[in-house]
């Protein structure tokens, strides 16, 4: 039996939520006027739970390591939100929203988590609309909408290319409105570093104020982790450079489970790397494949010419070109989903047929859509994307072919929730990508930022009543509390430590070879023998890290590589953690390949029988092996099938 | 095609260690500098160089790294985000410097934004701006369908032009009062052009330019600088729009 209880509620799928809101407690008025909840981040999820919260009545404390809430990472998502609105007539409906997220996920979330995301999200289109987000619109005055991979309907809402600006603005604007009325104290540049846990509960954080470098202590009745996610554990991905796990790790060294953290999105369509130096990846949004079709030459000697330079793209006949998607899936060609086209451009580029001079590129070609719908056609959907093409490669997509490699984009892991998106520890909730609960083994495009705003809008401004309720008894928390004293001093002594070191190897440097050890065996294809190495490497490279790492600069101050230093202090564990994570689950599903579990064609092969659980993983101690609690999946609504794209 | 390597070139960088300490400038000298690096990634070799020869690195401000998140600023060479045009900082590239070449970088020089640390700047008065109206009043819930007011296609548009703005500060940085007008006007634009933003129209122009003023930023004498240094190409047509709504709101008082 699993310690877990997920505390889904009875009663069929459709009314789970309305049944759980009628039975869950309500706070007063006079007292959400008493109590205080600090949320962490001020992303999609953060700044709308902390504008919602504090609209309600709580008193809020909202930290954010940027100087603005407003520059979160959800500030570039580019594709748009999904809604189950249903404004096309397409027969889209909440039903339709919640299959195709419970399928996209490859059938490893949980179906009431899923339900209830569908059902809310008619409700943030209505809610940023009010807040005066500027969604396209058609010449009729209607919100307009587009499609993403995966789907069959077209429920996407979108603000050009920058969906995730606008509706964070949206909420930043909420959040401003309770700043200013006094509702929500913001602590920019205020970075957590500890969770502080009184009698079993969660009762505070302790924070660093990356300017003064003054350690600080902040209580509250309840702590809301929003942080995001920890894609920069390989170093190179799509998130921002501060984007990090150290907010999640804290709870989990805490006693909050961590789930599925091998559930690591790869997305196919990111500029590929350049030389050594590079600092972080480009996304190209996946809506290019609409109108790009994917390929790599057919004949080894072509590619070699193309990497040596001595030909270009446009010197292949389309003869001798291998639009492979075309060729494997012939249904859905070069719009099959994320994870399938990832591990395609692999395949052909471990095969030799890759295109840069690194072998690390397939192209992604507009020249037959410009032929067959002009070039101001394209240039009016993507324009925007091939500038900022342009700008980083200084080649010209309209006049030959875009080149692109996977790249790491987004995690499906997180920390375990329940229902009410609380986690095993009683009174620290976790929301956004920082959680792992609706997108199972696979996200589906545009899901990401719904699911944020799901959740700090309509979700958990109800749920965290039901635990609020009996807290209104407990005055303002004590940051004099022995348990403050001693976690202020656990933070200080950590960096203290990171400081003495004194060796000769920036953090950088670890961070790199962490992010290769990574990519290398806990990539897009995965075995037992290299998962099992990649344990060891990161083990080696920890007891390394403690070893040799320069931080320079003074502890009071502004010290970015201190900041990093911590960051890369956990990312180090987490990815052991996340290698652990795969090599216990020995099927492919979603992102998650293992080359062991594969058809005989190469595509990915569920294991039901064995893994239709959530691994969720509670801390043991650094050098001890954390010990894994399974919560099964129980579909009592949808069937589960084996995907195929074909 | 591989890129070209600038072999040699000299980044003078204003130092200061924190808010009250003098600054200065040193010069640095970066070797081996492909030119497909970003800038960023240049100062990032230039603080791995310092930090291996026992110096402090360069403290700046980025994030994002693609140009939305307006984290990074950075007056390079003269020029607000550098000498490229409709980019910001972290968005440069090395092509756009030469062989030899000496690199000046200083941070944004307002008043209203302190020196933090070198080239790290203090932009909190752009939130206090936002705060004092920068929002449509609506709490969570209760409100009405998503398509019960049309909007016009166009008016949608140009809202998103003027909602497009990053915050990033490029536009009081290069005005030579130091006015953050088209980032009031970027905002108090937005809002005007939606149904939404109406109902409060008169008192956000009065209440976002009234926190602009006190806090120090200077006033705006239309010389278009900001446009210009803008990397998302805000319009000052926004500052004519925001005038407008500002003259409504003084006359009805
Ligand atoms: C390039 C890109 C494009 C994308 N496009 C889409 C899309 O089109 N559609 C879609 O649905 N999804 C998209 N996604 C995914 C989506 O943007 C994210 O999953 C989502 O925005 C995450 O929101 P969040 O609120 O959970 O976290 P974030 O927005 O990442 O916010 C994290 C917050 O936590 C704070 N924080 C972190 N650590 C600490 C700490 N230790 N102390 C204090 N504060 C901390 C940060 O300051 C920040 O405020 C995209 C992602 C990327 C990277
Ligand atoms: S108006 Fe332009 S320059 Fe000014 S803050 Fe906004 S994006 Fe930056
Ligand atoms: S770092 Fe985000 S805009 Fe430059």
């Amino acid at each position: 039996m699993s310690i877990l209880n997920s505390n889904i509620p009875e009663g069929p799928i459709s009314q789970k939520w309305s049944n759980h809101k009628a039975k869950i407690k309500v706070v007063s008025p006079a007292n959400k006027r008493k109590l205080e909840i600090i949320v962490i981040g001020t992303g999609l999820a953060g700044a709308s739970a902390a504008a919602s919260l504090s609209e309600l009545g709580y008193n809020v404390k909202a930290f954010c390591y940027q100087d603005s809430p407003r520059r979160a990472h959800s500030i570039a998502a580019q594709g748009g939100i999904n809604a189950a609105k249903n404004y096309q007539n397409d027969n889209d409906s909440v039903y339709r929203l919640f299959y195709d997220t419970v399928k996209g996920g490859d059938y490893r979330s949980r179906e009431a988590n899923v339900h209830r995301l569908a059902e809310v999200s008619p409700n943030i289109i209505d809610q940023c609309v009010a807040q005066g987000v500027p969604f396209a619109r058609e010449y009729g005055g209607l919100l307009s909408n587009r499609s993403f991979g995966g789907v069959l309907v077209s429920r996407t809402f979108y603000a050009r290319g920058q969906t995730g600006q606008q509706l964070l603005l949206g909420a930043y604007s909420a959040l401003n409105r309770q700043i200013g009325a006094g509702g929500v104290k913001m602590y920019t540049r205020h970075e957590m570093l500890d969770l502080v846990t009184i009698d079993g509960k969660a009762r505070g954080i302790i924070a660093r104020d990356m300017v003064t470098g003054e350690i600080k202590r902040f209580g509250a009745h309840a702590v809301v982790i929003a942080s995001g996610g920890y894609g920069n554990v390989f170093f190179l991905s799509t998130n921002a450079m501060g984007c990090n796990a150290s907010a999640s790790w804290v709870c989990y060294k805490k006693g909050a489970f961590f789930a599925n953290p091998c559930f690591v999105q790869i997305h196919p369509t990111c500029i590929p790397v350049h030389g050594s130096q590079q600092s972080k990846l480009t996304l190209m949004s996946e809506s290019l494949r609409n109108d790009g079709r994917v390929w790599t030459p057919r004949k080894l000697e072509d590619a070699e010419k193309l990497r040596k330079g001595i030909i270009g793209p446009n010197d292949i006949a389309d003869a001798d070109r291998d639009f492979y998607l075309e060729r494997r899936y012939p249904s859905y060609g070069n719009l099959v989903p994320r994870d399938v086209a990832s591990r395609a451009a692999k395949e052909r580029c471990d095969a030799g047929f890759g295109v840069n001079s690194e072998g690390k590129a397939v192209y992604l070609d507009f020249k037959y859509s410009i032929e067959r719908l002009g070039r101001s056609t394209i240039e009016k959907r993507y324009g925007n994307l091939f500038q900022m093409y342009e700008k980083i490669t200084d080649h010209d997509p309209y006049k030959e072919p875009m080149q692109i490699y996977p790249a790491i984009h987004y995690t499906m892991g997180g920390t375990w929730v329940d229902y009410n998106l609380m986690t095993t520890i009683p009174g620290l909730y976790a929301i956004g990508e920082a959680n792992f609960s609706d997108h199972g083994a696979n996200r589906l495009g545009a899901s990401a930022l719904m699911q944020g705003l799901a959740d700090g809008y309509f979700v958990l401004p109800y749920t965290i009543g039901d635990y609020l309720a009996g807290e209104i008894m407990v005055p303002k928390i004590d940051t004099n509390l022995p348990e403050f004293i001693e976690a202020e001093k656990g933070v200080t002594t950590k960096l203290e430590k990171l400081f003495n070191i004194k060796g000769k190897t920036p953090v950088d440097h670890f961070h790199k070879k962490l992010g290769h050890i990574m990519w290398e065996y806990v990539g897009m294809a995965r075995n037992a023998e290299g998962l099992t190495k990649a344990i060891k490497e990161i083990q080696e490279l920890r007891v390394e890290f403690y070893k040799d790492l320069l931080v320079p600069g003074e502890m009071k101050n502004v010290n970015p590589e201190l900041e990093k230093a911590g960051r890369v202090a956990d990312f180090i564990e987490l990815g052991e953690l996340l290698a652990r994570d795969a090599l216990n689950r020995n099927e492919s599903c979603g992102g998650h390949f293992r080359v062991e579990s594969c058809t005989e064609d190469g595509e990915a092969k569920r294991d039901d029988e064995n893994f239709a659980y959530v691994a969720a993983w509670e801390f043991k101690g650094v050098d001890s092996v954390p010990v894994l609690h399974k919560e099964d999946l129980v579909f009592e609504t949808i069937h589960l099938t084996q995907r195929s794209y074909k | 095609m591989a890129d070209k390597i600038l072999n040699k070139i000299y980044v003078k960088v204003w130092r200061q260690n924190s808010p009250k300490a003098k600054g200065r400038f040193e010069t640095y000298t970066v070797e081996n500098i492909s030119q497909g690096t970003s800038f960023l990634e240049m100062i990032d070799i230039l603080n791995d160089q310092l930090i291996l020869g026992g110096k402090d690195p360069i403290a700046f401000d980025h994030d994002c790294r693609e140009g939305i998140c307006g984290m990074c600023s950075l007056y390079i060479n003269g020029h607000a985000h550098g000498p490229d045009t409709m980019v910001t900082t972290c968005q440069l590239h090395m092509r756009r410097f030469n062989e030899g070449q000496t690199i000046t970088v200083e941070p944004w020089r307002v008043g209203a934004f302190p020196v933090i640390k070198d080239v790290m700047v203090d932009r909190t008065a752009f939130e206090k701006i936002q705060q004092a109206g920068g929002f449509v009043s609506v709490n969570t819930g209760g409100v009405p369908d998503g398509n019960t007011i049309p909007i016009f296609q166009d008016d949608a548009e140009e809202a998103m032009d003027a909602a497009a703005c990053i915050g990033c500060g490029a536009c009081a940085a290069t005005c030579k009062n130091s006015s953050a007008m088209l980032f009031v006007a970027a905002k108090v634009s937005q809002f005007a052009k939606l149904p939404q933003g109406q109902v409060e129209a008169k008192r956000r122009a009065k209440a976002m330019v009234a926190k602009m003023d006190e806090l120090g930023f200077g006033g705006c004498t239309n010389t278009g600088a900001c446009e210009l240094a803008c990397p998302k190409s805000i319009s000052i047509a926004h500052i004519a729009r925001l005038n407008r709504e500002y003259l409504v709101a003084k006359l009805s008082d």
